[in-house]
């Protein structure tokens, strides 16, 4: 016999042994049904928690270096460094003060419109599930997640004011507009008892499975507001202002697609099959958004374009946020093949025709991406997917147009329409308490040094040796 | 003494330096440069904004000869840098007056 074998053997028999003993020991089988269940209870919450608190780590990868390298690329070399610090600085300041009180006023049940202070400075917020949100994860896990989105938020904002704004400008605009803005959007559609949230006691249902609302919307149109208010870049649009390095912007764009996993498969909070669903209907709205891209610059221009394809993807991602985990895979890659043609549309036509300088395009790919993707959440959605919201007699709710609910399309719209007047009202109520504070803009000379010399006082490129 | 400055295609680059080592041409500085003479430059897009590029990528070869080889060296970079379209490039030829190696005060064509 093989000492391996004896080892085997040996092992089985102190189980044998072992078994009579705890069945001695548990004495009933009641007893003995629910510490079964509470065995399976407590390994499926280990494996949810293991995905969520990878997820959360998924979406701070999103923001940096994943935003920070996207944008900072498309800047010119003068402005690397201050352009990856507004995205680095959302990582700092959004996560103090959601400790303090943000996710309190996201998350605490307050009234339709807010939160509440309940979980101010993260008090009751521990090991034990809060089981309205995700009853099978810690309760500080489900925090740190929804953090990671509050500080993707802001950040995005900044793509459209890129290269002329001050560094504590930004920073007191993100804070006043994480309160104005995401804060009360965020509070409606996921709270508990939020105004548009179905699942918890909401009024109007608007399904937003990941941020496409939350997230998206808000921040493409307030970008839309900063870009118009703060003004062009000096210079704008005849002088040369090309990308400095797209090589930084493609990985950075990658990471996005990878962190998007966790933004969307993650918002299923465990790992469930929803989780499956939602990471596959992401992955093919990412790929048909490229797809469309390209061939949309290939009709236009006779080139598919490295920018162009990770613009595609981008844009694919975020019109999908929104429906990820209520559509098909299929349905997915439809909506995004239409993402990538209308914010190429968006982007490289009615912006250049209109001439505002949203200097990345946050608004072309986010607000537009986010808004059409709220309204084909309202056609695609169906209850094969997402059976969570039940009619009064048990059975699932039908969602979308597909479900038969074209009414849904109208709710969606509602959805859209509030966060874009928070956004709009918001932002430009942000803007104007910080330019009481601090002036907004660099001055002209400042512009022409760069952010990295002028608000930093470093270089991003020392290539001297 | 002549300072042999080339212009010439980047790609073309290690072609003349091998030229130049095969011909016994040591000491060479290169920059990479950008301009254009007749070759027409080329358009970019970046998300729909279109920039025309005039001024491209050139390599810049800068060496100080003596006398006796300037020709040699001369129809050397021709022979290698030339693929015999537009952008090829180009040689001026400038008298140098005088030439020391800083490091043990050498004068003339003994510190080329």
């Amino acid at each position: 016999m093989s000492p391996t074998k004896r080892a085997y053997l040996r092992v089985c028999s102190m189980l044998l042994c072992a078994a009579p003993a705890f069945a001695l020991q548990a004495g009933n089988t009641d007893a003995e049904i629910s510490a079964l269940k509470a065995a399976v209870k407590a390994s499926q919450s280990a494996g949810d928690n293991a995905w969520m608190l990878v997820s959360s780590a998924f979406v701070l990868m999103m923001t940096g270096p994943g935003l920070a390298l996207f944008y900072s690329g498309l800047v010119r070399r003068k402005n690397v460094l201050g352009t990856m610090m507004q995205s680095f600085v959302m990582m700092a300041v959004v996560t103090l003060l959601w400790g303090i009180c943000a996710y309190s006023l996201v998350f605490g049940e307050g009234n339709a419109l807010i939160g509440d202070f309940r979980y101010a400075f993260l008090n009751g917020v521990g090991g034990a599930p809060n089981l309205d949100y995700a009853p099978t994860i810690p309760h500080l896990t489900f925090m740190a997640y929804q953090m990671m989105f509050a500080i993707i938020t802001p950040a995005l904002i900044a793509g459209a004011f890129a290269e002329r704004v001050r560094f504590h400008a930004m920073v007191v605009f993100s804070v006043l507009w994480l309160f104005l803005v995401y804060v009360p959007v965020a509070h409606m559609v996921w709270g508990k008892g939020g105004y548009l949230n179905p699942f918890l006691g909401g009024k109007i249902p608007v399904f937003d499975f990941a941020g496409g609302t939350v997230v998206h919307i808000t921040s493409g149109f307030s970008a839309l507001v900063a870009a118009i208010m703060i003004g062009k870049r000096h210079g704008f649009p005849h002088e040369r202002m090309v990308p400095h390095s797209l090589v930084l912007s493609f990985i950075g764009a990658c990471m996005l697609w990878m962190g998007w996993f966790g933004f969307n498969a993650g918002s299923a909070l465990a790992a469930s099959a929803l989780a499956s669903s939602a990471f596959v209907a992401t992955h093919f709205a990412a790929a048909a958004g490229a797809v469309s891209w390209m061939v949309a610059e290939r009709i236009k221009n006779g080139k598919a374009s490295a920018l162009g394809a990770i613009s595609g993807a981008v844009a694919g991602l975020a019109t999908v946020t929104q429906g990820a985990g209520f559509v098909t895979p299929v349905s997915g890659a439809i909506i995004g093949f239409i993402a990538g043609f209308v914010c190429y549309y968006m982007v490289v036509v009615v912006k250049n025709k209109l001439g505002y300088d949203d200097s990345l395009d946050a608004f072309g790919v986010h607000g537009v991406g986010g808004f059409i993707g709220c309204l084909l959440t309202g056609v695609f959605a169906t209850r094969a997917v997402n059976d969570a919201l039940k009619l009064a007699n048990g059975q699932a709710a039908p969602l979308g147009l597909v479900d038969g609910n074209a009414g849904q399309i109208g709710n969606q719209l509602i959805g859209a329409l509030i966060a874009i007047a928070f956004g709009v009202i918001g932002t430009w109520v942000s803007l104007k308490i910080t330019g009481l504070i601090t002036p907004v803009r660099m001055d002209k000379q400042q512009e022409a040094e760069g952010m990295d010399v002028a608000l930093h006082g470093e270089e991003g490129y020392a290539f001297e040796d | 003494m002549f300072k042999i400055e080339a212009i010439i295609q980047p790609f073309k680059l290690d072609d003349v330096r091998e030229a130049l080592k095969a011909a016994g041409i040591d000491g060479v500085t290169i920059t990479e440069v950008r301009g254009h003479g007749r070759q027409k430059g080329h358009k970019e897009i970046y998300r729909g904004r279109e920039y025309h590029v005039d001024l491209l990528p050139k390599a810049k070869l800068e060496m100080v000869v003596p006398e006796s080889r300037k020709d040699e060296v001369i129809d050397t970079i021709m022979n290698a840098a030339r693929t015999g379209n537009i952008g090829d490039g180009k040689i001026f030829v400038y008298n140098v007056g005088e030439a020391i190696r800083i490091r043990n005060n050498d004068r003339g064509e003994s510190a080329l």
